[in-house]
């Protein structure tokens, strides 16, 4: 692939923020029909990159190139009319409109008096579809189509242009199998008409399948380009983050304590029924199953945001009524949401004030919140999660997926509770902090805490926890102990398949 | 940084323009008119924004807390017209803290509403600014409420009484100010009310009870309003029905320009107090200038549009977004 010239280049790019250096001198050439992988934690500055391709930063020194031309980019239109496109993680499409309309927003071919021209829209529209081989037409509403077809129609829009470089941020962060392999042939057929592709994910298998190149990043710096066929998973991980990671199962060896929390015969609804289990403290208990299994919803009841129809919850041997949040603190039932951003954290508030929100009223001075209690609590907890941040005055919004996370369970386990639920713990968050969070829940439990651990992730039960419940459609299918999971039995249970009804 | 870029400067700009626009205003009217920076004119100014200000103080823990209080102006009115209904009633002594209970009372009704309802502010809090102001009418049938013994009563002191030289409304302004500037920055319940207009949802899954909230913030408000109808009454002895009628943007223009966000979650106390002033002195300025009071209207809406724009463009660091 050597010798063609790059559709696309950075050169030395340096982008500062107040008190941050989020890139340093990255450099990245994208070649016609290659895919290039760009990968690196949270935080490690893809998103500030991709920004600064976008033309929604301006970098302090550098220069993208594109086609061999120096250029400046003003906004995401100059983008994409200098022909770099971008499908975005999150699809910005407009749900009540057909898919013509959205592929041509803002460029809706007219005839006279302004009216729009919708015969040559929809012929126009059908071609591009025709080429992506998708199962709807231009007449569709968009707000019908699955989220794997309307990403489908973000591509679409993206083929309007003459695009030179499509920029892929986390596309299957959603799809199922079968959609991948279809967004899959896609970027090869982009890839065979000389377009260059930029992909940005975290998931090693799809990079090692799709990718030719793959560039690292960490902290702002640019690590470097491995040809994909010349390296693996380890080498790309430890470039990542700069050290080994230690994949292996964990399985623990210390006394396990009393029971901690009990549930007997929960329902609610229709949303799961009769669910019975318990965690000891010292273990993990890792609950698995297909989205809509109920899990989130148990967590949900037990940290008082549902009410149960039927059953009953004891903790440590007592039967506790939960209503609210509120009630399940003071039982010492904390959650990590797993709307990281809409539930756990306050991000406009500073990382110290998020920590302690919980028990500012016990952090007092006389009438006052104590200043010096809430920094040694945040002091503490920064130090043992190793939470990345300027200060404790930094913006929660500001910081990394992982850091985010970290704070969100330092704010609960600063309180000391009797268990701790923890929904999707490393959901949206890199490999180097997502061993991190394992290797902290795996900590938590040799601590004598008893923790939850919800995942639709089966490496990550299979990884954290000591005992498995398989969930299916609202019941509990099967609980496996650690020495009886195997990837397949414990996919049967989730698949409703096989399974003894609740152990 | 040793050199600003324009881009620094531009934020710097946006973030302090309503103390800059208010620098040049200042210097404007003072060429223009010499009597503007007497100590004179400064006291009076102060004096004068006492009371939009006690109330300002109390529709500052609202908006932090993400919500709006448009009912404060009819509210006073309602507090006013009762407090000197009662005074000659019951007395004085029994007319405060009864006419302190009922302006609490409808304070909990709306908190009640907002909070423990979950209804929109706006809707609640326009519609209680018309129940109110009728709830007023039938109090009083319509009538000017008046104390037959103007000279005769010790009520007078909280509106035309003054202490170590300074008026008794000024006095009760900064008391206030101090008092619920220290609840709301040093408090548990000041954090707390921070996170439910930050984010809502994350400080319920972090176990506040937003509702309580919600209503303590409603009540602080009804209470200021109601030590704002106190002053009234005592400084003019004698009122309309209509007495708070408008005074609800004021405040809100006042809150916004010192730079609490309409979302909430952000404000100071400190702010307010600064928001307060820089009204009371262009709305005096504009008296000093010779313009007819009723020019304040037009202005109090153009200052909450500056106050808002400014908001919005230090937050995205320039004046207009090309994404409209």
């Amino acid at each position: 692939m050597t010798g063609k010239t790059p559709v696309l280049r950075l050169e030395n790019i340096v982008k500062t923020f107040p008190g941050v250096r989020a890139l340093d001198g990255v450099s990245l050439s994208i070649l016609p029909g290659e895919v290039h992988a760009l990968m690196g934690e949270n935080g490690a500055g893809k998103s500030t990159l991709m920004k600064v391709l976008g033309g929604i930063h301006q970098p302090n020194e550098g220069q993208i190139i594109v086609a061999e031309e120096p250029t400046v980019m003003s906004g995401p239109l100059d983008a994409k009319a200098k022909g770099i496109v971008f499908i975005h993680q999150e699809l910005s499409l407009a749900e009540e409109l057909s898919v013509a309309e959205n592929i041509y927003l803002g460029e809706l071919p007219r005839k006279s008096f302004g009216r729009v021209d919708w015969t040559t829209l929809a012929e126009k529209t059908n071609a591009i579809l025709k080429k992506l081989n998708v199962g709807f037409d231009a007449g569709t509403r968009v707000g019908d189509l699955s989220i794997a077809n309307q990403q489908m129609v973000e591509i679409a829009r993206a083929l309007t242009v003459d695009a030179k470089a499509v920029i892929f941020d986390e596309p299957t962060a959603s799809l199922t199998d079968a959609e991948k392999v279809v967004l899959f042939e896609v970027i090869a057929d982009l890839q065979s008409q000389g377009v260059g592709i930029a992909y940005i994910s975290h998931r090693m298998e799809e990079i090692f399948k799709i990718t030719d190149r793959i560039s690292v990043l960490r902290d702002g710096q640019y690590q470097g380009t491995l040809n994909t066929a010349e390296t693996n998973e380890e080498g790309v991980t430890q470039m990542m983050i700069g050290r080994k990671l230690d994949l292996s199962r964990n399985v623990s060896h210390h006394e396990l304590g009393d029971v901690a929390l009990e549930v007997r015969g929960l329902s609610c609804g229709d949303l799961y029924s009769d669910v019975s289990f318990e965690v000891r403290r010292g273990e993990v208990v890792g609950f698995y199953g297909l989205v809509g299994a109920g899990r989130t919803e148990i967590a949900e009841t037990l940290f008082g945001l549902r009410d149960p129809s039927a059953g009953t919850i004891l903790i440590d041997g007592q039967e506790v009524k939960i209503h609210s949040p509120y009630d399940a603190i003071e039982r010492g039932i904390s959650l990590v949401p797993e709307d990281r951003k809409g539930q756990g954290l306050v991000l406009g508030m500073n990382c110290r004030d998020n920590m302690t929100l919980p028990q500012v009223d016990d952090l007092k001075a006389g009438p006052f919140v104590s200043d010096g209690a809430e920094i040694a609590i945040f002091d503490q907890y920064r130090d043992k999660l190793d939470i990345r941040t300027p200060g404790w005055k930094q913006t929660v919004g500001n910081l990394s997926g992982g850091n985010q996370q970290k704070i969100v369970i330092g704010k609960w386990l600063s309180m000391h509770p009797n268990v701790l639920i923890v929904d999707e713990p490393t959901r949206g968050i890199d490999v180097g902090s997502k061993a991190e969070i394992h290797n902290l829940l795996r900590d938590l439990a040799a601590q004598g805490y008893a923790v939850i651990v919800i995942s639709s992730e089966m490496p990550e039960v299979l990884h954290v926890a000591d005992r498995i419940v398989a969930m299916y459609s609202g019941r509990v299918m099967r609980t496996f102990t650690s020495e009886e999971v195997t990837e397949e039995n414990l996919i049967a249970a989730i698949s409703g398949l096989g399974g003894d009804q609740a152990a | 940084m040793a050199t600003l870029t324009k881009q620094q400067i531009g934020t710097v700009l946006a973030k302090q323009g309503i103390l800059i626009a208010f620098a040049i205003f200042m210097i404007v009217f003072t060429i223009a008119n010499p009597k503007f920076l007497t100590m004179d004119n400064l006291f009076s100014v102060v004096r004068s924004s006492a009371i939009l200000g006690i109330m300002a103080l109390g529709v500052t823990f609202v908006v932090i807390s993400g919500n709006l209080d448009l009912s404060v102006g009819s509210m006073m009115s309602f507090s006013t017209i009762v407090v000197l209904d009662l005074h000659d009633e019951l007395g004085p002594l029994l007319a405060i803290p009864a006419m302190f209970g009922m302006t609490l009372c409808l304070g909990a009704f709306i908190g009640f509403l907002v909070g423990y309802l979950r209804l929109n502010s706006l809707i609640v809090t326009l519609g209680m600014l018309s129940a109110i102001h009728g709830l007023t009418l039938t109090y009083s049938g319509g009538q000017n409420m008046d104390i037959a013994d103007k000279e005769g009563t010790w009520f007078s002191i909280f509106g035309q009484g003054s202490a170590l030289g300074i008026p008794m409304p000024i006095l009760i302004f900064l008391g206030l100010a101090a008092i619920l500037g220290i609840i709301l920055s040093k408090t548990p319940f000041g954090r707390k009310i921070y996170a439910v207009g930050g984010n809502g949802t994350a400080a319920t899954f972090s176990g506040i009870r937003r509702a309580r909230t919600v209503f303590a913030c409603y009540l602080i408000s009804a209470f200021c309003v109601a030590t704002a109808g106190l002053i009234q009454a005592s400084r003019s002895l004698g009122s309309q029905n209509t007495v708070g009628q408008g005074m609800e943007l004021e405040v809100l223009a006042a809150v916004i320009l010192g730079g609490a966000s309409l979302l909430g979650g952000s404000g100071t106390i400190f702010k307010t107090v600064i928001g307060v002033l820089i009204l009371g002195f262009i709305q005096n300025g504009l008296l000093i200038m010779g313009l007819e009071f009723y020019v304040q209207y037009v202005v109090t809406w153009v200052i909450i549009i500056l106050a808002v724009w400014l908001d919005i463009a230090a937050k995205r660091g320039k004046l207009w977004s090309s994404i409209a």
